[in-house]
């Protein structure tokens, strides 16, 4: 969830004509669905982090937390829009596309072909005659960081570049060169740099090296350029130096660049309309027509409102309340949504905004009611109907299970379902025949693969408690899960639920753990047969590596083998660093489902 | 004989003979001073059988300090200084000579020996004796108290305390009578009723040891369940009695398409990044999803459909066909309720449902004190003809009455696969604040309607972790020490039942 940081006097208070105190607020937040994490100050959050902060404001700073789909509510401006409309204080504007006056034409952005190979898509807009203030400036500045944070995916999706307007002359143009070819001095530097220089200059750079990668190996990088080859901007890099806005900058002119279309329309949207605010006519933005290499343009940004349509019986059905066409759509003002009743008041039609990109549905529409009516206002009620609670055999047998062997003095350990590939195998002297599952992107370097075996678990636990009295008696009944390609998994693998108990003592404990075996048999009513008896379990001896030679042998169950038993091996036990003998049994308990 | 037994021998014949010990503190044996400790444990177990009783005294008594003691041994300083001049007056010693044979003592002492008059000044700056003999009174007088332990002259004694010679220290000993039930005869005391006392009759006339009942009894050898487990079982219980059916959950591993894809959770979700979830290289993708439904889905997401306009982004089927560890059991339930739409399309016939699952799912999470990369989820789904919001908040405040917890409110939230979603927070007595306990909401049409489900069919469905609850239920500060292998057993064993209502 992204936070944004607000000047709580510039963006709250003011606009809110209301002084809150922060419990107040919090309140207000938590109606609305936003969240104030806290109340600060710069020189506070400067302190926090253990930076300099002696000449740093102590203006109230509100920290708020905004839900990942509210892209227009990154930015103080779009918080006050959309807490004056929640409060009623304020309509949120209409914005407007304002063609160039006296006939004059449309700022052109020519695409060439080669940037369909690296970045496809380019939209741009202009802000005309802007007045910003610091408070102002600071906010652009830190809407587009959002922005590349949050839908633009770290600029992989979305880049956005913003220009001063009166620096660089039309038509521009949007390109994809060899890194050797271009040139041109990168934002707040002194030197030109082509695209070599420039990605070896950046690498140790904390803030742009993490973008780096989305195009330093592609053959030919994407550029803008104005028609006098001046470089706007390197997306999703860098900006030019030449074209950066300043505090006195009056006509913005801004470009996204993008893989996804859809995302950069929004991204675009959601910059003109938040500073828009501070044009000399408010909330008008000039367009710019894209032209492609085939001919055909579109001209940005597409600030029209999408008409929703959402039946009044499946908003009052959905939430559980019964309320008229007209407050329904009342309700909805106060989300920011403009809202009519159809003629039979059977139907909300409600115009969408273009900052509103989270309303894909009726659905949203409907949560929207909700929002505003309050979710805690809702009357609770219960579904109606009954049902017979059925567990699924393979828990309530393990249950029952737990509990036997807890009864027989196993204490039940809970170890990790992931693990090294040495423990899973070589540690316990077994050869990878490829059934386990293996991860491919592990944080944690020891978590190489899912376990087909309970033993590690346990034999880790069993030294990390080394320095407590013995005897050990741990168990555990759990799933290990194996690669299976047979055709009814369509997961390609399997989870089996197995039960690992050990013993640990100065001496192995063998009888001990073979006697737990059979008390285990004895409570699943199976009962000790001859070898080659269907009708039961046997004990043969087996020559599993994992254990000590003559000490060790695998549960036949209805003939198959269902697991194994022994004294640990002596070199599995060096491997987990256990200086004591243990005896192990694994066995896997579906057959007795 | 013990020293116990030899004590008691003692203060029967005594109470025998005088009828009464006027203070133990004067008692000896074997040429020393009684013990006190000894004494209260003999004492003690006498008055138990009413052999005797006594009561305390507490009185100060005078000790001898280090520096007093070595007076009380090796004499006054000045003492010292007197008999390190040699006798007769043409003899002397310098200055320098008796600071060598005496040390800091020659300093301490020389002035009270010259004024005593013991020695005098010399001619040549040194001393020689005054007087023939000397008694070193302030020798004995530490001597008399080292052996008394008290000194009549309060002023002496506060003197001496200034100097740090002596201290004064309190000291309990025992004023002892007769009890009702005398007797100089001394009885063995059993510990314990036997098999053979049960046979002979013993037990009848038998004096037995007082049991302390401070003492720790003796544990129980016995094995226990894990915490956590106790707790997952306690919510698998309340889901039943609430009439929930379990789903069966044991798939870790799971295809992107019903972990994220059936969800309506879009390919370019931050969830989806190799920092958020294990992806696995063996077995790497799975191709074998229901293709007429995953069309349906690539529909929804890239163009819409259902009434939805959709994300409007290139769709890939090779992402979905990737396989994961699944990162919440929800892909357990989109796969229930595509069977559910399934069964309803062949029959025609729909059947409300109420699941629940707690199971394990997988993050690839740096690990630290509150994070693991693997962790159990706790999930409740309801799916019926016309379920509503105000179903979801009955359904949370019923499941969570059973918890204990009375107090619920909800706060809008984002989830890609809910609308609308709410964050459950509960009323915390201790906090004194709202805590967030988990997360709810209704599944969005653009992941119902695609699967087949009538269009009037609403899924409410809530999940918390248990985990989270279990550490503040018992006061665990890092995960660790519940889950994994370095969680100690004593701490399984000890752990109380889990009365998560409690």
């Amino acid at each position: 969830m992204p936070t944004v940081n607000v000047d709580a006097e510039r963006y709250v208070f003011k606009p809110l004509k209301k002084t809150f105190d922060a419990k107040e607020f919090e309140e207000l937040c938590f109606e609305f669905g936003i969240e104030l994490e806290e109340a600060t100050s710069e020189r506070e959050m400067a302190a926090k982090e253990g930076e300099k902060a002696d000449d740093l404001s102590d203006k109230l700073v509100y920290k708020i937390d905004i839900p990942a789909n509210r892209y227009d509510m990154l930015c103080g401006e779009g918080i006050s829009r959309a807490l004056k409309a929640y409060l009623q204080i304020e309509k949120p504007p209409v914005y407007k596309v304002v063609h160039p006056v006296n006939g004059k034409a449309l700022e052109k952005l020519y695409v060439k072909p080669e940037t369909g190979a690296i970045r496809p898509h380019v939209v741009a807009a202009i802000l005309r005659d802007v007045t910003l203030d610091q408070g102002a400036y600071d906010s652009f500045i830190e809407l587009q960081d959002k922005l590349h944070n949050n839908i633009c995916r770290k600029r992989t999706l979305v880049a956005i570049g913003t220009h001063d307007l009166d620096t660089i002359q039309g038509p521009f143009s949007y390109e994809a060169l060899p890194p050797k070819s271009l040139k041109f001095i990168p934002l707040n530097q002194s030197k030109a740099m082509d695209g070599e220089e420039l990605m070896k200059f950046y690498e140790t750079d904390r803030k742009l090296s993490k973008f780096l990668h989305i195009i330093r190996d592609a053959p030919r990088y994407p550029i803008i350029f104005d028609s006098k080859r001046t470089v706007l901007s390197l997306p999703p890099i860098i900006n030019g130096d030449h074209s950066k806005i300043k505090l006195s900058t009056k006509n913005i002119f801004i470009e996204c660049t993008a893989t996804d279309l859809t995302k950069a329309k929004i991204v675009l949207n959601t910059v003109v309309t938040m500073f828009s605010q501070y044009c000399s006519k408010p909330f008008t933005v000039e367009p710019v027509e894209v032209v492609h290499a085939d001919g055909t343009s579109v001209v940005y940004p597409d600030l029209s409102s999408r008409t929703v349509e959402a039946d009044v019986n499946y908003i009052n059905r959905s939430i559980g309340v019964n309320l008229e066409a007209d407050k329904i759509a009342e309700l909805l003002e106060k989300m920011s949504l403009s809202a009519q009743t159809s003629e039979d008041h059977k139907k909300v039609i409600v115009s969408v905004p273009p900052t509103r990109s989270d309303i894909l549905h009726a659905c949203d529409v409907m949560e929207d009611v909700a929002v505003a009516y309050g979710f805690n206002n809702i009357v609770e009620t219960t579904p109606k109907f009954g049902t017979v609670a059925v567990q699924q055999p393979v828990n309530k047998l393990t249950d029952q299970l737990r509990r036997e062997i807890a009864l027989a003095g196993y204490t039940e350990v809970l170890p990790f379902t992931l693990c090294s590939h040495d423990e899973n195998f070589a540690w316990l002297n077994k050869e990878d025949k490829g059934e386990a599952v293996k991860l491919s992107n592990p944080k944690t370097v020891e978590y190489e693969v899912v376990r087909t075996s309970l033993l590690p678990g346990m034999l880790k636990t069993i030294n990390a408690n080394q320095h407590y009295p013995r005897p050990f008696k741990i168990f555990e009944v759990s799933d290990v899960v194996f690669k299976d390609d047979r055709s009814e998994y369509e997961r390609r693998s399997r989870n089996q639920r197995n039960l690992c108990a050990v013993y640990s003592n100065n001496a192995s404990g063998f009888e001990n753990i073979h006697g737990l075996l059979d008390r285990i048999m004895m409570k699943l009513d199976v009962k000790l047969v001859p070898h080659g008896d269907a009708n039961g379990y046997y004990i043969k001896e087996s020559e599993n590596a994992t254990f000590f030679p003559g000490r060790r042998a695998d549960v036949y169950y209805q003939n198959e083998v269902i697991g194994s038993f022994g004294i640990v091996h002596p070199n599995v036990l060096e491997k987990y660093e256990i200086s004591f003998p243990c005896t192990a049994i694994e066995i896997n308990v579906e057959p007795f489902v | 004989m013990s020293l116990r037994e030899a004590y008691t021998t003692l203060f029967l014949s005594i109470l025998d003979k005088d009828g009464e010990i006027k203070d133990t503190a004067d008692l000896k044996h074997e040429g020393k001073s009684v013990d006190q400790e000894t004494v209260i444990g003999v004492l003690k177990s006498l008055e138990s059988r009413e052999v005797i009783k006594y009561e305390t005294i507490s009185r100060e008594q005078l000790v001898l300090t280090e520096e007093g003691a070595d007076i009380a041994d090796n004499g006054s300083y000045e003492a010292r200084v007197f008999y390190a001049v040699p006798e007769g007056e043409e003899n002397g010693i310098s200055v320098a000579d008796l600071k060598s044979k005496l040390g800091q003592a020659a300093q301490f002492g020389q002035g009270r020996a010259i004024k005593n008059k013991w020695i005098k000044k010399s001619a040549n700056g040194g001393f020689t004796r005054a007087v023939e003999s000397i008694v070193d009174e302030s020798q004995n007088l530490l001597r008399d108290i080292r052996e008394k332990g008290a000194y009549h002259d309060e002023k002496v004694v506060k003197d001496l305390k200034k100097q740090k010679h002596i201290s004064a220290s309190k000291v309990t000993s025992y004023r002892v009578v007769k009890g009702d039930k005398f007797t100089t005869q001394i009885v063995k005391e059993e510990t314990d009723i036997t098999e053979e006392m049960l046979k002979s009759g013993e037990w009848k006339t038998a004096t037995f040891k007082k049991y302390n009942f401070n003492a720790a009894g003796v544990q129980p050898r016995s094995g226990a369940l894990h915490p956590l487990m106790k707790v997952r079982e306690e919510y698998r219980q309340i889901f039943l009695e609430l009439g929930f059916s379990e789903m069966p959950t044991a798939q870790y591993v799971e295809s992107s398409f019903w972990n994220f894809d059936a969800l309506f959770q879009p390919q370019q979700h931050p969830a989806r990044d190799a920092h958020d979830t294990f992806f696995l290289s063996d077995p790497a993708t799975s191709d074998r999803m229901p293709m007429d439904y995953v069309e349906r889905v690539k529909q929804v997401h890239s163009v819409g459909g259902y009434g939805s306009i959709g994300y409007g982004y290139d769709w890939k089927i090779a992402e979905a066909e990737k396989l994961v560890l699944r990162t919440h059991t929800t892909a357990v339930s989109s796969n229930m309720l595509y069977k559910l739409a399934k069964e309803f399309q062949e029959t025609g016939e729909w059947k409300p449902v109420k699941w629940f699952s707690i199971d394990k799912v997988f993050r690839n999470e740096t690990l630290d004190a509150t994070h693991l990369a693997e962790f159990h989820q706790i999930e409740g789904v309801v799916a019926d003809r016309g379920l509503t919001l105000g179903d979801l908040i009955g359904t949370l405040h019923g499941f969570f009455k059973k918890l204990g917890i009375q107090k619920l409110r909800f706060k809008p939230a984002y989830n890609p696969y809910t609308e609308p979603s709410m964050e459950i927070f509960a009323w915390h007595d201790g906090l004194n604040k709202w805590v967030e306990i988990g997360n709810s909401g209704m599944f969005r049409p653009e992941m119902l309607l695609p699967m087949g489900l009538p269009e009037d069919v609403a899924v409410i469905a809530w999940g918390l972790s248990t985990e989270r609850p279990t550490m503040i239920k018992y006061g665990y500060n890092n995960i660790r020490d519940l889950v994994g292998h370095k969680c100690r057993l004593d701490m399984v064993n000890r752990n109380p039942i889990a009365r998560v209502d409690k």
